[in-house]
């Protein structure tokens, strides 16, 4: 006898811990087996382009916290490159510097919260993610020390950083970084050999490099699937091309190599902040704004405004989560004609179906964790 | 260093390859006409020397008189980089051929072009809006909707003491 059963759907989320957000995932299921997959986004959306299209170039940079919130800097870096693109300037060496030290802190407070949640999508419930958070937070000291703020930092400027670190500073980001190997080591043995992790995540949603590709999977899931393509190295920007480090690349591009290339990617942040630390040189953080970009608008009390020439410009860095660009149209006035994100979040999102289908809810579930989707970015 | 492969080296090997597929180019990117669309996207992606099998951007700009589709391609494995562009005049109803078949990261893209700036994505496996919701009221991201106070038409001014003077180039 056969039983006749009819496909039903799951909703996964908007409101649930597993989705990271407001995120919803409609799953269509035959028994445990997921048949479709279908995304459903905006919860969050905000409208971030069109809010841009409407303010001057300086008062685009906090929305650009605002998309990935939990990595602000690079969000920063990436806007502010764009800009400086379109204007022809250039950061004085120090900015350049200051800009990858704190990318490369990003980077490791980012990975904590995405290795810690993902372990929490695992079953491994709350005692690893415990952990990284404590060592995100004397990453977010750091940056409280830098610029006031913790979350959203608003630190990087249009040619430049904001303002030069405090004298403190340095000796307290060697101090971390002195002991975040022990911190990584500790996380290792605790979560790479894990039944838990291992067997929820091994050879599940596996991408192959062609397929990764074709998707503009970006990114640690790219080089989970064994694509050594890194911007920092590819395309270097900021102080990158000075400093040496390795890609992390996984093999089987599957969920589990996702989570390993991101606890090593810490590592090699590491090495670049030990050799950054120690070639950082003194001078100014702020380039001189060429007068042609910055005119007064006429007006008795005359703010001063970027003013970009006509023109456009495509900036892009390798942010914790891939390949972050900014696509800038400047007609000359003081606001973007054209302002568009391409966030990584959103666009590593694509092959979820293919990823999922013919998997279980459970794998949905780390699938999901994988890709470390932030909701603020792929809603933007 | 990534290369860039400027908009006029780009349009020049289009054209020796497809002829009569570029409508005009800039130095930052060619453009080719919506018809060629689908063969250039293939030559672009499968040529030996340029390989462009990673699409890093898709999004569309509204020029006022046209609208622009924008594609940002990456070579991972010779690492360049190059745009081309597509133009499409009706404001009515535009309608732009899908790369999705050619690179399947494209889906989201132009679902997202679609649902803020309205662009028909023709041959796309699955057209709908993506953060709004059916049955939202026009294409948010066109210059002609919901103009307020600092809106590019008529008479408000967007920061105090600009110049009233309609702007050059591209405004």
């Amino acid at each position: 006898m056969t039983i006749q059963a009819e496909p039903f759907v799951v909703n996964l989320g908007p409101q649930h811990p597993s989705t990271h957000g407001v995120f919803r995932l409609r799953l269509t299921l035959d028994g445990e087996k997921i048949i479709d997959a279908d995304m459903v986004m905006g919860y969050l959306h905000r409208s971030m382009e069109k809010l841009a299209e409407e303010r001057t170039y300086t008062q685009n940079i906090p929305f650009t916290d605002r998309t990935d919130y939990l990595a602000a800097m690079t969000g920063n870096l990436a806007y502010v490159i764009a800009v400086e693109q379109l204007c022809g300037i250039e950061a004085p060496e120090r900015a350049q510097w200051l800009r990858t030290i704190m990318c490369e802190l990003q980077r490791i407070a980012s990975h904590c919260m995405a290795v810690g949640i993902f372990a929490n999508d695992c079953g491994a419930w709350q005692t690893p993610v415990m952990h990284m958070l404590r060592d995100r937070e004397k990453v977010l000291d750091l940056f409280e020390m830098a610029c006031g703020a913790r979350l959203t930092l608003n630190y990087m400027r249009i040619g430049g950083v904001s303002r030069d670190v405090p004298t403190e500073f340095m000796p307290a980001a060697r101090k971390l970084i002195k002991e975040l190997p022990k911190k990584l080591n500790e996380y290792e043995d605790l979560l790479l050999e894990n039944e838990i992790i291992v067997e929820r995540s091994r050879g599940i949603g596996v991408l192959t490099p062609e397929q990764a590709m074709a998707h503009s999977v970006s990114g640690p899931m790219l080089r989970a699937s064994g694509v050594a393509w890194d911007i920092r190295k590819a395309d270097p920007y900021a102080a990158y091309d000075r400093v040496d480090f390795d890609i992390a690349v996984g093999v089987h591009g599957d969920v589990y190599d996702r989570f390993v290339v991101r606890l090593a990617e810490m590592r090699q942040s590491i090495k670049i902040l030990e050799q950054a630390l120690d070639l950082i040189p003194e001078g100014p953080v702020h380039a001189q704004l060429p007068t042609a970009t910055v005119q007064p608008i006429d007006q008795p009390v005359a703010p001063l405004a970027i003013r970009p020439p006509i023109g456009e410009a495509y900036g892009r860095i390798e942010s914790p989560r891939g390949e972050l660009g900014f696509y800038l149209v400047s007609d000359g006035s003081p606001a973007p004609f054209r302002f568009h994100i391409r966030s990584p979040s959103y666009i590593n999102l694509t092959p979820l179906k293919l990823m999922s289908v013919g998997g279980t809810v459970a794998d949905a579930i780390v699938i999901l964790g994988s890709v470390d989707i932030i909701v603020g970015e792929v809603d933007r | 260093m990534t290369k860039t492969i400027a908009g006029l080296d780009i349009a020049r090997r289009i054209e020796q390859t497809i002829p009569g597929a570029v409508e005009g180019a800039i130095p930052e990117a060619a453009t080719v006409k919506a018809d060629k669309l689908a063969e250039v996207c293939t030559f672009l992606r499968d040529d030996p020397e340029l390989k462009f099998e990673f699409l890093s951007s898709l999004t569309a700009v509204d020029q006022l008189e046209y609208f622009e589709v924008v594609y940002h391609l990456t070579s991972i494995r010779l690492n360049q980089m190059t745009a081309i562009k597509v133009k499409e005049t009706d404001r009515e109803n535009p309608r732009v051929p899908s790369v999705t078949p050619i690179w399947p990261g494209a889906n989201l893209q132009e679902r997202e072009a679609y649902d803020l700036m309205g662009i028909v994505f023709e041959g796309h496996p699955d057209l709908r809006r993506v953060f709004l919701w059916d049955g939202f009221d026009g294409w948010p991201l066109r210059k002609d909707y919901l103009v307020g106070p600092g809106g590019r038409f008529p008479g408000l001014e967007r920061f105090p003491g600009e110049s009233q003077e309609p702007l050059g180039g591209r405004g």
